[in-house]
């Protein structure tokens, strides 16, 4: 059973705690899955995120956060980090890291960018690039409840990438998944034969895949500031309600 | 419990830099509010932190006063440019305050006596990073500075640091307070000059 999204007192919920490695994949080229055994975990939500914290030998230390990959009710808290190429963490945490290495984490945190198993009205997920995973977490929570509990609200996935290496979790999107209807667009380089020219995200192919306002439907928006910026904004030009538009930015550290 | 991350180097600032950019530093105390001094008495005064769910928990001054207190030295910085070093401040960590409390929430609104909000993320109340502090170099807390009581997130520009503080909003929406919704930056970190919302 779906272990409880327990959020637990504060300061428990906010403590760090000491993660090992014990896994990895490979999701594209520059984005790896870690898959981090973390004891006594206080179970989260689909959509919360955690605070990693690095330090160096002489005691300088540095702090980000990643969204949880994993769907709540795994044993094992995945993330997955998309390598910014000149950046501090994400290198290290995406090529460096090797299996029985410690990491040092905090949370869940988030309570508004989450989707809960009793929500029944329909879902859009506009992702941009690493702005996937949280998007992933609610795919696999739903579709974890679907198989014990019989049909669960469905949901749509605009995925916008640069082009069709950098799809993660590819092999899973494709699968038969009933309720979740997914769609790509890239921004650079389409596959062979694709109808639309790679361009950034238009109103129009939000048009083709959101759902009618009539509808009610609750959005989630998440990836790199300026896209989220740039698809909330088209999404309430469509007419979706602005209180329903739910959003998270992957801005640069702090903010 | 700093775990060393095998082969992580890091960048760090430039070694002994205690100045954020575009900040001087002074040796005075200036005192900038946004209206008059209020005067709060300490035996109706009350700390209060409400959760998303309505949940109320409060401190009159005797309990405040019952709590272990710290004695931080911080530097200040203020978004109108000084910088202060090394104050020497008294108070209850916000750890001690917010450890028991149940919530999802992830940000907090401050509120104060006078009417004064400021917004922050929760987690920045967190971890030995604030205060309710109440002494300031070894005296009470004068009014102008915000006694009886202020929070203190030194690693915030300073109108994060509600004077007169009188409770604590846990939201699951960010949710601007006072200087945020005239403009001023969500967060305010100093050493990355977000004075303005867009910084
Ligand atoms: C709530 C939340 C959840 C997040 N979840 C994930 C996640 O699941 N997976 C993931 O890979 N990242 C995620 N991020 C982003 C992550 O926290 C880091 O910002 C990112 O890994 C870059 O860190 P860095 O130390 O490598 O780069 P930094 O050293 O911080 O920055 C280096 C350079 O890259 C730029 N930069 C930094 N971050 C980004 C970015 N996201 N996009 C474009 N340019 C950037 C900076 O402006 C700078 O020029 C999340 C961020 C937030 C706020």
């Amino acid at each position: 059973m779906a272990r409880a999204a327990v959020s637990g007192r504060l300061g428990e919920r906010l403590r760090w705690r000491v993660a090992t490695l014990v896994g990895q994949r490979e999701e594209t080229p520059t984005t790896r899955t870690l898959v981090l055994d973390v004891p006594g975990w206080p179970g989260h939500l689909a959509g919360q995120h955690v605070d990693v914290r690095l330090t160096a030998e002489d005691g300088y230390s540095t702090q980000r956060s990643y969204s949880i990959a994993s769907a709540p009710d795994g044993a094992l808290l995945e993330l997955t980090v998309q390598q910014v190429s000149d950046g501090e963490v994400s290198p290290y945490l995406a090529h460096d890291l090797l299996a029985g290495d410690l990491l040092e984490l905090r949370g869940p945190v988030g309570g508004w960018f989450v989707w809960r198993p009793d929500q029944t009205e329909p879902v859009l997920l506009v992702a941009g690039g690493s702005g996937i995973v949280p998007l992933m977490a609610m795919i696999r929570a739903r579709r974890q409840l679907q198989m014990q509990l019989g049909p669960m609200a469905p949901f749509r996935l605009l995925y916008s990438v640069r082009s069709p290496a950098d799809r993660m979790y590819l092999a899973e999107l494709q699968a038969h998944d009933p309720g979740l209807d997914v769609h790509f667009l890239y921004t650079r380089q389409a596959p062979e034969g694709w109808q639309r020219p790679p361009r950034r995200l238009a109103e129009a192919d939000l048009a083709a895949v959101a759902w009618p306002p009539s509808a009610q439907p609750t959005s989630y928006v998440c990836g790199p500031t300026g896209f989220v910026e740039h698809a909330a904004d088209l999404l309430v030009g469509l007419g979706q309600a602005p209180d329903r538009i739910r959003t998270e930015r992957f801005g640069p550290t702090g903010g | 419990m700093a775990i060393v991350s095998r082969g992580f180097q890091g960048r760090r600032r430039p070694s002994d830099h205690r100045l954020p950019p575009g900040q001087y530093e002074t040796v005075d105390f200036p005192v900038l509010s946004a209206g008059p001094t209020p005067r709060v008495d300490r035996d109706t005064w009350r700390f209060s932190v409400v959760t998303e769910g309505g949940e109320r928990h409060s401190w009159t001054w005797p309990q405040l006063m019952a709590l272990p207190a710290e004695r931080p030295v911080v530097d200040l910085h203020c978004v109108t440019k000084w910088s202060k070093f090394g104050t020497a401040w008294q108070g209850v960590s916000l750890d001690m305050l917010l450890a028991q409390i149940h919530t999802e929430a992830e940000f907090a609104l401050v509120h104060a006596y006078g009417g004064y909000t400021t917004n922050l993320p929760l987690k920045d109340l967190l971890d030995g990073q604030a205060w309710i502090a109440y002494g300031y170099d070894g005296r009470d807390l004068t009014p102008e500075h915000g006694g009886p009581a202020r929070l203190l997130v030194p690693h915030l520009y300073l109108w994060k640091s509600a004077k007169w503080v009188r409770g604590i909003q846990l939201l699951v929406r960010d949710e601007p307070g006072f200087w945020e919704s005239a403009g001023y930056h969500d967060y305010g970190d100093p050493w990355r000059e977000q004075r303005y919302q867009g910084d």
